[in-house]
């Protein structure tokens, strides 16, 4: 038990170093960051209850940023600071909900093909063409629109359709995996299929999976600001599409209301953006196909100090 | 069709531990559909083409062949890793042949077998039961021992592999015990230091010893040892090579020592078979074999070995071509092609081992007594 | 170098040291490396893993990986120094002076090209054929001269087996008829019978050609073979430079005679195979004093804090050892 511990420290910091290390995922992880941290903290930053009922006049409506309203209000008058704060809860719920599914779909469909292989292999490889042939978003909307639009629907939807990118890789990892000396040494002490895929090739395609499952997270919240620009989103929860649906449908931009919808629309490209440079940091780290070697420019080759010098020395 | 199994008696006290008669391995290549329409003959891969040796308690018998000369397929082969065409192997008078095949599959070859990469099919339910309890008794170690570590696996967990893949100890105690002592086996002392290393941390001698110990925890009988040091820097051979011999003397656990390095060969094994395309070419005595080979494949090889005495100048012969893939054999001897005293029965008669000395064969249509 | 190496060295390198600078430190692969060729000698350049030969090959060329700097030496090359170049002169004697036939190089044949428009490549870049289509000629006479029809240009690297592929890789390394041809490892991963095979052609086309020969190897009996001198590194600096001869029959570095003592020997069959307990240093953590220190048996205390230099203790017999300056005082050349 003690060494699974071990071995899970040993991972989170194997992650949190190629992090760290380079400059995008740092960038990228700071996004992230501070969206969580606002999706989290939303009861106390945000200054206004975006569920209250509030009585309002006709200068309420669409107001310009003020210091009561930083964002100004919406076409209810209601404050799209508060909106904006909470909308995030949203967009992050369904984002990674639907991609720990896709990730559990995608995981276990690469496995089983790339390390089983044969006829079982190539019928889950040939399911996972189907379904990447499949347009997503009318697909998505079709379906949506007959089991109806709550949160949970939604979740579900995004994340039965997204897998297949995840299983392909994870595919790749795990046929080459199961043909290394290690494996070979397993089976040769006589250790059993399950053994094997539990000891050996699920604990090496893990940090894999992970980083692409992050960038998941990205199309999974783009895929759901969609939706709900579409008008198809939960009509009980506002997500940042949701807000964009409303201020391009209700007049924002005859009445001039830019703040209703840069908010929104600047906040999907920030947690879009966030999970993309976090999830190509950590996948180009953990693909070993991704990674490159430069040779140098000659400038910085020979740097020696001259052979007077050298006799020196 | 039973091959003179005219290889040496056993040597050493007691019987043998290992039998291997007739041994085939064929990897059948597709034929694809037209070949399938138009009905033409299947072709497969011979890789291994009828190997028969012995070998007795306490012994170690030397593989030695070029690459795709099937040493490492008839390891694979022995380990239960890969099921067998055709032939028999005994351990310890059991016969184990058929224990890791799955009756109703047949093999799908794959292209890369022509490489000397073995096939591997999954063991069916029951006889991997008794294929699991056999491998206990029958361990192996590889080549690479960059490779032969996982990388996200302490030392600990990778010698206390077997124990748990086997279910054999009760306690963590008895586990950390055993363990402590295979690594003390196997040279790594004090052996607590090394129980929580990562393979990275490890020099290439390290690791090998590492996978020596996962191979003696479970004290196995026979062990099988497929280049294990080819890959090592050539100053520490030598100590790996003196730790399996060690095994032997101390622990009388036989071994197969399979290697294309005539040299390392020469070194610290009993017996030696020489193998050429699939076949055992000439066996015996590692000194007999090395002072006085009677094969063409077996001397045109020692000729050509570099020996590091620059003042030496030998008669090199350096056999033209290379060596032909094994699904088109040559008609007879399969050596004919290559071989610097070929004659005309060469290419209908295809020799097999006959004694040219005691305890010495060789399959030539020019020594001994022929068919 | 306490002794110049007489004029008619083609090749001369002196002082060369070459770090690499990765974020686990600075890796001195290789510090004052001293050596000359003369035209139609062969070396053999004789190191275990990571002994830096290779890098100090590569700084021979200046294809050094991102992270590799040249940090002091010269190499003369014709008298001319090669460091001193800038990056169009350079490419000019690239190959064309001096070329190389890489480690696992007959895995690092472009699969989709055929052979034969690889090597005439490198006739087309260095302007000694207007296309690829003139210098079929020559690709032929390259071909034939390393033992492959030449009707087999046309085919594509899969379709040659191992030892044709290394023999390829040999006829790109001549393309442009350079003096010298570093061959690293050219044998290792090849069977037996076909590394005799290469190593007669490589030593044919030494005599023919009059080539100078770097041949890089971990395997000293191949270098008994087919090599004049022999130069043995460890951890990063030459441990012993001198004529065959001597360094098989009175090695006077520690490591050289256990190395020799390493190998097993088929025409004396009753010899004993040693190891050298331990394992070479990390170019990073190299040990105070020599680099050999924690391993050699005869290591006495100076050994352990200062670092020996590189003595001529007999006329071209260089030894890195203090013991060889204890025993022979007067031995300087």
């Amino acid at each position: 038990m003690r060494q699974r511990l071990v071995r899970w420290r040993q991972n989170l910091a194997s992650f949190g170093k190629t992090l760290v290390r380079s400059r995008m995922g740092l960038v990228g992880l700071t996004m992230l960051t501070v969206a969580i941290a606002a999706a989290v903290l939303a009861p106390w930053i945000a200054p206004y209850d975006p569920r209250a009922s509030i009585r309002v006049s006709i200068e309420d409506i669409y107001a310009r940023p003020s210091s009561g309203h930083w964002l100004g209000t919406d076409d209810g008058g209601k404050d799209v600071f508060s909106a904006f704060v909470y909308g995030s809860r949203v967009s992050l719920i369904v984002g990674f909900a639907a991609s720990m599914i896709s990730m559990l779909i995608g995981g276990t469909v690469g496995l089983v093909a790339g390390f089983y292989g044969g006829r079982i292999g190539n019928f889950l490889m040939r399911l996972t063409d189907i379904f990447l042939v499949i347009p997503d978003l009318p697909l998505m909307i079709v379906i949506v629109a007959i089991v109806g639009p709550s949160l949970w629907n939604i979740i579900f939807v995004i994340g039965i359709l997204g897998w297949t990118g995840t299983a392909r890789i994870v595919r790749a990892q795990a046929l080459s995996l199961k043909e290394r000396q290690f494996v070979t040494r397993a089976r040769a002490l006589g250790a059993g299929n399950f053994y094997i895929l539990r000891r050996h090739i699920f604990p090496l395609v893990l940090p894999l999976m992970v980083a692409n499952t992050v960038l998941v997270i990205s199309l999974s919240i783009l895929e759901e600001s969609t939706l709900s620009f579409l008008g198809l989103g939960d009509p009980t929860t506002l997500s940042w599409g949701g807000m964009l649906n409303f201020a391009f449908t209700r007049g924002a931009i005859s009445a001039g209301a830019w703040w209703a919808l840069v908010a929104p629309g600047l906040g999907i490209v920030w947690v879009v953006l966030a999970c993309t440079l976090v999830g190509n940091t950590l996948e180009e780290a953990f693909n070993p196909r991704l990674q490159s070697h430069h040779l140098q420019g000659e400038d910085k080759m020979v740097v020696r100090r001259g052979p007077a010098q050298a006799a020196e020395e | 069709m039973a091959e003179l199994a005219a290889s040496a008696p056993c040597v050493g006290q007691g019987d043998c531990i290992l039998e291997v008669e007739g041994l085939r391995m064929y990897f059948p290549l597709p034929r694809g559909l037209l070949g399938t329409l138009r009905n033409l003959p299947r072709r497969a891969v011979h890789a291994v083409d009828g190997v028969s040796f012995k070998l007795g308690r306490g012994e170690i018998l030397a593989l030695v062949g070029e690459s795709g000369c099937g040493k490492t397929t008839t390891a694979m082969t022995l380990m239960g890793l890969v099921g067998a065409t055709a032939g028999t192997i005994r351990f310890n008078g059991q016969d184990v042949t058929h224990l890791a095949e799955h009756p109703a599959r047949t093999a799908r070859a794959s292209i890369a077998a022509l490489n000397g990469q073995a096939h591997r099919r999954e063991p069916s339910v029951f006889p991997a039961i008794t294929m699991k309890r056999l491998r206990r008794q029958m361990q192996m170690v590889f080549q690479d021992p960059y490779e032969s570590l996982n990388p996200r696996v302490t030392v600990f967990e990778a010698v206390a592999e077997p124990l748990e893949v086997h279910a054999l100890t009760s306690s963590r105690e008895e586990k950390i015990e055993r363990v402590r002592q295979a690594l003390d086996d196997a040279g790594l002392t004090p052996p607590e230091d090394f129980m929580t290393r990562l393979p990275h941390e490890l020099s290439g001698g390290q690791r090998q010893r590492v996978v020596i110990a996962g191979a003696l925890v479970l004290e196995p009988v026979l062990l099988i040892a497929d280049e294990p040091v080819s890959m090592l820097d050539v100053s520490i051979r030598a100590e790996i090579l003196n730790l399996l011999d060690e095994l032997r003397s101390r622990r009388g656990i036989s071994i197969v020592y399979i290697t294309h390095d005539l040299g390392t060969a020469a070194y610290f094994t009993d017996r030696i078979a020489v193998m050429y395309l699939g076949r055992v070419v000439e066996i015996g005595p590692t000194r007999q074999v090395l002072a006085n080979p009677r094969h063409p494949y077996t001397k045109a090889l020692l000729s050509v070995i570099p020996v590091p005495n620059p003042r030496l100048r030998r008669h090199r012969m350096i056999l033209g071509g290379e060596t032909p893939n094994p699904i088109d054999l040559p008609s007879g001897c399969r050596f004919h092609p290559r071989c610097p005293v070929v004659f005309d029965r060469c290419t209908q008669t295809d020799p097999q081992l006959s004694c040219v000395e005691p305890e010495h064969d060789a399959a030539c249509l020019l020594v001994g007594r022929s068919t | 170098m306490a002794a110049q190496a007489p004029e008619a060295s083609l090749l001369e390198v002196r002082h060369l040291s070459t770090n690499f600078v990765s974020d686990e430190g600075v890796f001195r692969a290789v510090e004052d490396l001293s050596f000359h060729l003369k035209k139609g000698e062969s070396m053999g350049l004789v190191g275990e893993s990571g002994c830096g030969k290779t890098t100090a090959m590569l700084s021979l060329l200046r294809l050094l990986p991102a992270a590799g700097r040249i940090v002091a030496g010269e190499v003369l090359l014709e008298g001319r120094d090669l460091m001193e170049l800038d990056e169009a002169e350079m490419r000019a004697v690239r190959w064309r002076s001096m070329s190389m036939i890489f480690q696992g190089a007959m895995n690092a044949l472009n699969p989709v090209r055929p052979v034969g428009d690889q090597i005439g490549e490198a006739l087309v870049v260095h302007d000694l054929a207007p296309s690829l289509k003139a210098a079929t000629p020559r690709v032929t006479e390259l071909l034939e001269m390393v033992g492959i029809p030449g009707s087999r240009q046309s085919q594509f690297p899969h379709q040659y087996s191992g030892g044709m592929r290394q023999r390829a890789m040999i006829a790109m390394a001549l393309a442009c008829s350079p003096q010298i041809v570093i061959a690293d490892e050219p044998t290792t991963a090849l069977d037996v019978m076909i590394q005799a095979q290469i190593l007669e052609l490589l030593e044919r086309l030494q005599r023919e050609l009059g080539l100078a020969v770097i041949l890089v190897t971990h395997d000293l009996s191949v270098v008994a073979e087919l090599c004049h001198r022999v130069l043995v590194m460890y951890g990063g600096v030459l441990a012993e430079y001198s004529d065959v001869d001597s360094i098989f029959n009175e090695p006077l570095h520690p490591y050289t005679r256990r190395l020799l003592e390493a190998f097993p020997d088929l025409s004396r069959l009753e010899g004993k195979l040693v190891s050298i307990p331990g394992h070479p240093p990390r170019l990073n953590k190299l040990p105070p004093g020599c680099r050999f220190a924690p391993r050699c048996p005869e290591a006495f205390e100076r050994c352990r804090v200062e670092q020996p230099g590189v003595r001529q203790v007999r006329p071209g017999h260089w030894v890195t050892c203090h013991l060889m300056e204890e025993s022979a005082p007067n031995a300087h050349g």
